[in-house]
């Protein structure tokens, strides 16, 4: 089963991510900021992150640092979650490693023909 | 939409309350002149997490909104923008206008934007002024080239370079031709001219570029899409192919790649399986139409799942620590119960003492789970405390007053109804304490006090009671204009000798006002006498202590929770009467000389050297005592609103905790009783009502102390 990493620390976009997703049949483990992702991603096998940027403790773009160095998420597509349209915040993003993003508001169909874009 | 959003909607909606607090005690804190970058973070992550799940559950209004809030934060915190001490206003009205949208969305109605378009615009105004306009949404990145023609004629052509580190972000040109096969037919060849000797060769990096035609009516926004991730980064030419070209023509000769393949596909066999495959795949020269993926699929499954009605309890935090305890009880007391099933099956005398110490057992979990239980209810006092800086806040500035809060022992724990029910009481007091007690910085150093006046709300357990007091260090309260205002309203004759403390009490008094002029502050045709009738339907009290010059200290006592209560059980005739506990000063064996007889027929008893009047719970239930003489019952004496009486009964019996059942929820109210309970035996008992009984039997404050002074001139 393909299991996706969804974090954020807004609890109402968690449950409507994982609600979605566990809809699509993936399996979902949750995490509410970028310390506590990586935490979790280091103790399970995790075939995509999708995770917002601004998060208090560890923000997205640090996770994603902190990720890559992992050899086991060397080559994980991990897709940010992002209010910002602002193209700095991509580009952090994408220089720190992640693979791409989704620009908040999304819907839940959005939701998944991005995750499918990576997953295949 | 095939999921319905509104399921996450009042997660949501607490979710941006809790939000909302935390920007506006951010708010409040802040010091503009040197804003601390984690607090500003703070502030501006609360408003980012609105707008996105306003965005999201579809709240456009909300959204659009604090996207500019956001915008001016998020110029703050990059430090583009000088903030000044009154945005630090405008932010908090922005918050105040946003939880009014939230409410109004809440209670399912649409929200008024029209408050929010005045803040907006003098959020545009700051953000023209201090910022040449916020960061426009870029559409699709550019292209290094592009076409004029949307359509493309029949296709595209396409030379994609990607970044050497391209696979290090999780990005695989595979799946993005895989993605382009959807659109039409793709045939695609790969340049190698770039890749190294193998001694140089870095495994994990891309090094092919590839020429890819795309035949099909797609759009050009369509194939940008598909490397909006990477466009960046990568060298990317989408051109048109020419109307009516051959299709193959474009493709190329593909020796170089079946000349270099098998070296690559060794070296990377290992590091990056995803870029053998892409090879492998370009060595092909053309991807084979990929199977079409089942879109829907997903839609159809996320539409199976039941849709969960939307909760309509509010909801309550609480710590897992809790649950887990109570989970805890929960097992000890199965164990109990199993360990006296096993007793009970196979009962000899002999196990008898085993019988009574799981009896003894049993209730203690029970009283255990019980507790657990009750904790739940309980929430730190702070959940009502946490308005407070922000009023203190807005109204010391309106009276331009300086006024610094102190808030102490945040974390004492009270019954959720308690503390909703406190809140408006404590409002009321605190308004009182900033308008009345403390005074203008000007009058303040006139007293030789420092000018910034200091209000404190301080909680605290006592006993089986929560103490919330209201400290100012302000004018005290003025003695001789309460008084002389209270015999203006007649509510004492200037003949009657009253205390301080009785005095200060006057203020609780219905009708009484000392505000000369109403004020927009307190004077909202509320008075304490309100705060007090509040404070006592939840059963508890409210004192005043006052010295002048230097002060006044409101103190409201509460019980615990309001669900369960220590009771006295009390008898009369056949009936078991429950009285609250914390109401009873002392149980006497009357005697004949201790009860005068007044004019009334009312009988008073003399305690010491005060005069009690005798209610007679026979008289006012309509039941049958043991005895009607007050001679041969017992005198319970009780106290409520200062007023004390004495109650006949025939027995008193046990103490025990009991838990209250609402008669208005189960029948009606019934002046006199607060509730009932059921008993040990499985009997119901009724909960006395001190003050509904006080005024049952007639005896009001004016009559109580008429009695006293008559019983005062008899006894002189």
């Amino acid at each position: 089963m393909t299991t996706i990493l969804a974090v954020d620390d807004s609890a109402s976009m968690r449950q409507m991510v994982t609600f979605t997703l566990k809809g699509a049949g993936y399996d979902v483990i949750e995490a509410s900021d970028g310390q506590d992702a990586l935490d979790k991603a280091k103790v399970s096998a995790v075939d995509l992150v999708l995770s917002d940027i601004n998060m208090p403790i560890m923000d997205g773009i640090e996770l994603v640092k902190n990720l890559r160095v992992i050899p086991d998420y060397k080559f994980t597509p991990i897709l940010m979650l992002t209010t910002e349209s602002a193209s700095d915040k991509k580009m952090a993003g994408k220089n720190a490693g992640a693979t791409g993003w989704l620009v908040k508001p999304f819907n839940p169909d959005q939701l998944l023909a991005t995750i499918k874009k990576v997953l295949g | 939409m095939s999921v319905d959003l509104s399921q996450f909607h009042q997660v949501f909606f607490e979710e941006s309350h809790e939000g909302l607090d935390i920007m506006e005690s951010a708010l409040l804190n802040i010091d503009v002149s040197n804003i601390d970058s984690e607090t500003i973070n703070e502030i501006f992550r609360a408003a980012h997490s609105i707008k996105g799940g306003s965005g999201t559950f579809g709240f456009n209004e909300i959204a659009d909104f604090t996207h500019v809030v956001e915008t001016l934060l998020d110029l703050i915190r990059s430090d583009q923008f000088v903030m000044q001490p009154d945005n630090v206003d405008l932010f908090l009205k922005s918050v105040d206008c946003i939880r009014t949208m939230i409410n109004e969305l809440e209670g399912g109605s649409t929200c008024d934007t029209e408050q929010a378009n005045v803040l907006k615009q003098q959020f545009e105004v700051l953000l023209d002024g201090g910022f040449s306009g916020e960061p426009e949404q870029s559409d699709a990145s550019e292209t290094k080239v592009s076409a004029k023609d949307e359509t493309g004629g029949n296709g595209w052509q396409i030379y994609f370079k990607p970044d050497i580190d391209i696979l290090r972000t999780g990005n695989e040109p595979l799946r993005m031709f895989r993605e382009l096969a959807e659109l039409g037919e793709l045939s695609v060849s790969a340049v190698t001219d770039e890749i190294p000797a193998l001694g140089e060769l870095d495994p994990e990096a891309c090094y092919t570029a590839w020429n890819l035609t795309l035949w099909g009516d797609a759009d050009e926004s369509q194939v940008k899409e598909i490397f909006e991730w990477v466009v960046d980064e990568s060298e990317l030419t989408i051109t048109p192919l020419s109307l009516g070209a051959d299709r193959h023509a474009q493709t190329e000769s593909p020796q170089e790649v079946s000349l270099e393949e098998p070296q690559v596909q060794d070296l990377t066999s290992n590091a990056a399986p995803q870029n053998l495959v892409s090879q492998n795949l370009v060595s092909k020269n053309v991807v084979p139409q990929a199977p079409k993926p089942e879109r829907p699929k997903a839609e159809k499954k996320a539409g199976d799942a039941k849709k969960e009605s939307k909760p309509e309890s509010v909801s309550i935090r609480v710590g897992t620590d809790k649950i887990d305890n109570l989970i805890n009880m929960v097992g000890e007391l199965v164990i109990t119960q199993s360990m006296l099933g096993e007793i009970g099956s196979d009962f000899t005398v002999e196990n008898l003492p085993k019988l009574m110490a799981g009896l003894e057992q049993l209730s203690q979990h029970t009283r255990e789970l019980q507790e657990s239980v009750m904790s739940i209810r309980m929430l730190p006092i702070s959940f009502a405390f946490s308005r407070f800086p922000r009023l203190v806040h807005d109204m010391s500035q309106n009276l331009s007053k300086k006024v610094e809060l102190i808030l102490q022992g945040e974390n004492t724990e009270l019954d959720k109804t308690v503390m909703e029910r406190i809140s408006d009481p404590l409002v009321h007091l605190v308004r009182n304490s900033l308008d009345h007690g403390i005074e203008s910085p000007e009058q303040r150093l006139a007293a030789g006090k420092d000018e910034m006046g200091q209000i404190t709300l301080s909680a605290f357990h006592q006993g089986g009671n929560i103490v919330i007091q209201i400290i100012d260090d302000g004018a005290g309260l003025n003695k001789d204009r309460i008084l002389t205002k209270a015999i203006e309203k007649g509510l004492v004759s200037d003949s009657d000798h009253l205390s301080d403390e009785q005095i200060y009490d006057l203020i609780f008094r219905a009708g009484f006002s000392t505000a000369e002029a109403v004020t927009d502050i307190s004077g909202r045709g509320v008075g304490m006498d309100v705060v007090r009738r509040n404070i006592q339907e939840l059963s508890g009290s409210v004192e005043v202590e006052s010295t002048p010059g230097s002060g006044s200290v409101f103190t409201i006592r509460l019980p615990l929770t309001l669900a369960i209560l220590d009771g006295q059980l009390i008898r009369v005739g056949q009936n078991v009467y429950i009285l609250p506990l914390i109401s009873i000063i002392e149980s006497i064996q009357s005697y004949d000389q201790a009860i005068h007889r007044v004019s009334g027929g009312c009988d008073i008893l003399r305690l010491r050297d005060e005069y009690v009047p005798i209610v007679r719970l026979w008289e006012i239930f309509n039941v049958k005592p043991d005895s009607k003489k007050v001679e041969d019952g017992l005198l319970v004496v009780v106290e409520c609103e200062n007023i004390k009486v004495a109650i006949l009964i025939d027995d008193l019996q046990a103490q025990q905790q009991v838990v209250i059942k609402s008669l208005n929820d189960n029948y009606t109210t019934v002046e006199g009783l607060s509730g009932a309970t059921i008993l040990g035996d499985g009997t119901v008992s009724l909960i006395l009502d001190i003050g509904g009984l006080i005024k049952l039997a007639g005896v009001s404050k004016e009559q109580y102390k008429k009695v006293e002074h008559t019983d005062d001139s008899e006894a002189a």
